[in-house]
């Protein structure tokens, strides 16, 4: 590709959304409406570079294209910020605006009418700038700074309809529940840097490479950046976030918190896999807390009622997916899991977005019967629904094989039969959510109606996305061109057809269970419930780990902070009030010995003179015969005194 | 030349106010502005001319003063000095122009308010110890008027405390400087000359560190020394607030790097790793209280304990990445909290109140002042993007990539991480709790943030998106003369 003209596209990408912030925030008044179509424009430019660059690195075979610049200064060194591109970022690229362009052209009906209507688009678009930038940084700084932004974009559109107290509640939690692992990711940036002096991917992955890190220190510092992964890809035990999360608009549930965002701890496992391929303990954490998570996630989503929650529970049961895939060194399969999950995702999203448009609730037990009035979006949520139970040949299907064949393959059998069962799990509460909510009959008297276009062809468009873009990645092979491990420490190796197979019939088998349960209604699920009460309960609230949370971290660190303030207000600064008390009590006690020791003392050789004068007056009496007589008596006394010594 | 007008342009301006009649108030105000706005010029042309490559001082000026001493007067500007060169003048400037709300005894607040300047600007060019003293002390006085005379309901034993308090430190701090004086021969008060024949045994620079460090940790305020902080920044007027965050505190942490680090290098070396726990104890502790505080201006007061937490621990670190970090903490905190108390202050003025509690919803009534606030919260909690996060992550990595003792250094740094996130959780609790939610229908009728306002905060919030962005234009400042000063204290 032709470098000079490379850097200013590069640019263009992440700066275009930021101009329409810009514009968004401090016009959006004076735009009103327009406001949207700008942050349209802007990233429907930032799209189609994103594809011509993808295509070009396609058809060029160039491995990666870095610009630098400077940041920092400490003398003798310094730090550089850049851009990069390489298939990675190519690919991430194309997913992040694809995403956000339909978001936001769906935006326009779902957030039609709301009085913060323009911030609302000026949030979205620097949410896009921050995870632009996140994906093109050549070096971890940059990433972080863009991963701490995307953060707080996601706060402040979670808490977007800021006036209701679950809507701020639920964006407090998750910014500092993902600060919680940003901490480990801090700590291990700050270890990374000072073994290698250096923030750069690329002068990184050769120091690792090299040898020149020990495998122990690249242990550590694997698994304290991925504190950062489990925070942000709401993996256990961070995961609490994500399903109140889901208090923000559902447009921004499908572009933050289902498709780009939470991905994004996926991809920082994926960009820094150089570390992990040198770490192999910290190889094996990633690839179990993927897989307690998908599992995990998944055993919530079969109960829960709110559709928009099941769609939660399922993001981080497949983000657990494909975090569990790199860590069997399925580099590749990961990845294009986090590209087909991406589509089917954002689809599954705006299509409760939809739902809920349509019929005003969010309940799927009070939904039922839906599909005959909203056809499209029923259409399009059977799709996404394939796709993710992963039915050939929808997208899902291809990924998910191939993240479960990367298990098989790696020899990490508990790992491989645990994605599988998950895959069942999966493809029943999917259908249990599509059969309850747009089959049968309506269960309450909802009117629902079809949602406007601008919803409708997004919903298309992504579900052409969901059938087609398994099949062509994997045709001619383009994923893995573009994408791959060059360090070679994993083999990801040809998938049988067992795997294949099982993963099939997990997804049928879950698909029919579903179908009896919901459709056909031969078993009763109110019997299944009222059989284990326990475990029904136990999954209902969610482990009853807010609540353990709730009592073993936020309730301490706040009375340790009375506790420390009473300290503050009685110790010490009553230490300084007392001194200065002491202060003045001595100066008392001081001016009390003044008064009557060193004054009295004074006083006293006066009064004593005066007294012993007054005594002494009476020998001054005048008459000759009393002095004579004394000076007798003194003479006598000396002769005695003389005669006794 | 030019570092005396800086410094002496607010004490004339000051003598031409006493000379004004008082009733003539809006003359004095404008008067005091237009001094201050001339300093902020001039203090910006010293930051443009100022040549960063250099390690030497520049701008020097040095004649004797009071030969029978050696007492000299010496003014001169490095690294560790010019960033305060520029932000002092700045927030000046802005504080008076916030300060035209000011209605009481106009002519003796404006008098004070220059003189005080004066004071803080010579503390940053004095590089004679007698002279670093005179401008040490004079900035004590007008601040004990301007906390008792202007501040809130309790303010006469703030200011009383703040006063002795700090009088206390300095005086100690005195005897630091007459040890140095007397012990060093021919007797002189120069600190450069000091600093290049390093006459001094271990166990004399041990005592004299001591107790000089107490001068300066009361001033920073370094843990158990900072309870007359909150009590004087809740009752001192806005802009005095500020001024007090914003420069003052900056005297003590300059003070150490000036005089201690250069002067004393055994001891800095030998003091590294309590000085580092100490930035532990208040960056955590600094967090955990303030979350505790039902106060609004308390928490930011407590916040800046908090912050001048990771200012120690740059410090602390003895690297270049570590000191070049705290010197650009310095700035960015007095850009950042200086916004934040003037924003405590414009709510103050109109709600007559700071509980925390007693808001709720505001964004939807003051669109402008809460989107403010926000850009300012985020930057004091560290937000990537903002001021706050290139100091305070240059603070981290020199503390945590230290090489005097690796280990410890590595635990603590990792400790004191922890401090981010009770900063984070403090600010959103409040920001949630003034700002969002359903509106307080008691604020429904509060006026936005008005232009006097705005002239003054804006520049700050402008100036934490710049230094977040792009913190190459402040933070290099400092390169040369820190490393000059490692290479001086033989660390690497």
């Amino acid at each position: 590709m032709v470098k000079e003209i490379l850097l200013p596209l590069l640019i263009l990408i992440p700066v275009l959304p930021l101009l329409a912030f810009v514009l968004n925030i401090f016009f959006g008044k004076k735009l009103g409406g327009k406001a949207a179509y700008i942050s349209i424009a802007a990233v429907s430019v930032s799209f189609l570079i994103s594809v011509c660059l993808f295509a070009g690195m396609l058809l060029s075979g160039e491995q990666a294209v870095e610009f630098k610049f400077n940041w920092l200064n400490f003398g003798f060194l310094g730090i550089q910020l850049g851009l990069m591109l390489d298939g990675l970022t190519a690919v991430m690229l194309v997913v992040v605006t694809t995403v956000s362009l339909l978001v936001k052209i769906y935006s326009l009906g779902y957030m039609h009418g709301d009085p913060r209507y323009s911030r609302y688009y000026a949030y979205l678009s620097l949410f896009t700038v921050a995870m632009l930038g996140l994906i093109l940084a050549n070096n971890f700084l940059l990433l972080f700074i863009s991963w701490e932004l995307v953060g707080l974009m996601s706060y402040l559109l979670i808490g977007f309809w800021y006036e209701k107290k679950s809507a701020s509640d639920a964006g407090k939690k998750a910014f500092i529940t993902t600060k919680v692992g940003d901490l480990g990711f801090f700590i291990g940036l700050m270890l990374l840097f000072s073994a290698g002096m250096t923030f750069n991917f690329k002068d990184l992955a050769l120091l690792a490479g090299s040898g020149a890190i020990p495998e122990n220190t690249l242990n550590l510092i694997g698994i304290l950046i991925f504190c950062g992964a489990v925070g942000k890809s709401a993996q256990f035990p961070l995961h609490v976030w994500l399903p109140d999360a889901m208090e923000g608009p559902t447009p921004v549930s499908a572009l933050i918190h289902a498709a780009t965002m939470v991905a994004a701890g996926v991809y920082l496992v994926a960009r820094t896999f150089f570390i992990y391929a040198h770490a192999p303990l910290a190889l094996e954490v990633v690839a179990y807390t993927g897989t307690f998570t998908a599992i995990f996630a998944a055993s919530m989503a079969l109960v829960a009622n709110d559709i928009k929650r099941v769609l939660a529970f399922s993001t981080i049961s497949q983000l657990g997916y494909m975090i569990m895939a790199l860590g069997v060194g399925g580099y590749t399969a990961g990845m294009f899991h986090l590209t087909t999950h991406a589509f089917f995702k954002a689809l599954l999203f705006l299509g409760a977005g939809s739902v809920i448009h349509g019929a005003g609730t969010q309940d799927i037990r009070e939904m039922g019967g839906l599909g005959k009035k909203m056809k499209i979006t029923m259409g399009t949520f059977l799709i996404a629904c394939l796709a993710i139970a992963g039915i050939p040949p929808f997208s899902g299907f291809y990924s998910k094989e191939e993240v479960l064949s990367a298990a098989y393959n790696s020899g990490h059998l508990l790992i491989y039969w645990t994605g599988t069962l998950t895959a069942f799990m999966t493809a029943f509460y999917m259908f249990r959510l599509f059969f309850m909510t747009f089959t049968g009959k309506t269960r309450t008297d909802l009117h629902p109606h079809e949602s406007p276009k601008s919803m409708t062809v997004p919903l298309m468009v992504l579900a052409l996305l969901s059938v087609v873009s398994g099949y062509l990645l994997v045709l001619g092979r383009v994923f893995e061109k573009l994408v791959f491990f060059s360090g070679g420490a994993a083999e990801e190796g040809a998938s049988g057809h067992f795997v294949m197979y099982m993963s099939l019939t997990a997804a049928l088998l879950g698909i029919a269970l579903a179908f009896f349960m919901y459709y056909l209604k031969k078993i009763s699920p109110d019997y299944i419930t009222e059989k284990f009460p326990g475990l029904y309960r136990l999954l209902a609230n969610k482990y009853y780990i807010d609540e353990f949370y709730g009592a073993v971290i936020v309730k301490p660190v706040k009375k340790l902070s009375g506790l420390l303030f009473k300290f503050d207000q009685k110790v010490i600064d009553g230490a300084v009030n007392g001194s200065g008390f002491m202060t003045v009590l001595i100066s008392k006690l001081q001016d009390l010995f003044d008064k009557l020791i060193v004054d009295g003392a004074v006083n006293g050789t006066g009064r004593l003179t005066v007294r012993g004068g007054e005594l002494l007056k009476h020998l001054q009496t005048g008459l000759v015969q009393n002095y004579i007589l004394i000076a007798a008596a003194g003479l006598a006394l000396a002769v005695l005194l003389k005669i006794i010594f | 030349m030019i570092l005396t007008i800086i410094t002496f342009l607010p004490l004339l301006g000051a003598l031409i106010i006493l000379c004004l009649p008082k009733e003539k108030e809006g003359l004095i105000r404008w008067f005091s502005a237009a001094v201050t706005f001339a300093t902020m010029v001039l203090g910006f042309w010293v930051f443009f001319s100022f040549e960063r490559g250099s390690a030497e001082l520049q701008f020097v000026e040095k004649c004797s003063w009071i030969p029978a001493f050696n007492i000299k007067y010496f003014l001169g500007l490095d690294g560790l000095s010019v960033a305060m060169l520029v932000l002092t003048p700045l927030l000046s400037f802005l504080a008076t122009v916030y300060s035209f709300n000011i209605k009481l005894r106009v002519k003796e607040y404006f008098f004070f308010f220059l003189l005080l300047e004066t004071g803080m600007l010579g503390v940053f060019v004095a590089l004679d110890f007698f002279l670093f003293y005179i401008f040490w002390e004079i900035t004590l006085v007008p601040m004990y008027f301007l906390i008792g005379i202007w501040g809130g309901a309790r303010k006469e034993y703030a200011a009383i405390k703040f006063f002795l308090y700090t009088l206390l430190g300095s005086v100690i701090m005195l005897l630091g400087i007459l040890a140095l004086y007397l012990y060093s021969s021919p007797h002189t008060f120069d600190i450069i000359e000091l600093s290049k024949a390093q006459p001094f045994t271990r166990t004399f620079q041990y005592i004299v560190y001591a107790a000089l460090f107490i001068g300066f940790a009361i001033k920073v305020p370094v843990w158990p020394f900072h309870t007359w902080l909150p009590d004087a920044h809740v009752e001192a007027p806005t802009a005095v607030s500020v001024i007090l965050a914003g420069v003052l505190l900056k005297m003590g942490t300059y003070g150490m790097l000036r005089i201690s680090y250069t002067i004393l290098p055994e001891a800095t070396k030998y003091f590294a790793i309590p000085l580092l726990i100490l930035a532990l104890i208040n960056i955590v502790y600094g967090a955990f209280v303030a979350m505790a505080q039902k106060d609004l201006k308390k928490m930011i007061a407590y916040s800046s304990v908090n912050h001048m937490g990771y200012c120690l621990l740059g410090m602390a670190a003895l690297t270049p990445i570590g000191l070049n970090g705290a010197i650009f903490q310095m700035v960015t905190h007095g850009v950042v909290t200086g916004a934040l108390f003037f924003l405590v202050g414009v709510i103050y003025d109109r709600a007559h109140t700071r509980e925390i509690e007693g808001f709720g919803g505001l964004m939807t009534k003051l669109p402008g002042y809460s989107g403010i606030m926000l850009v300012a919260c985020l930057a004091s909690l560290g937000l990537p993007g903002l001021a706050g996060f290139a100091s305070e992550f240059m603070c981290f990595l020199g503390a945590f990539t230290s090489t005097v003792a690796p280990g410890v250094y590595k635990i603590i740094t990792g400790l004191a991480v922890a401090g981010i996130v009770i900063t984070a959780a403090y600010f959103l609790i409040m920001i949630q709790k003034v700002f969002l939610g359903p509106l307080n229908e008691k604020w429904k009728e509060l006026p936005d943030i008005n232009a006097r306002e705005l002239v003054a905060i804006v520049p700050l919030t402008v100036l934490m998106v710049l230094l977040g962005v792009l913190p190459y234009i402040a933070a290099g400042l400092s390169t040369a003369s820190v490393t000059a000063l490692l290479t001086a204290l033989g660390v690497k």
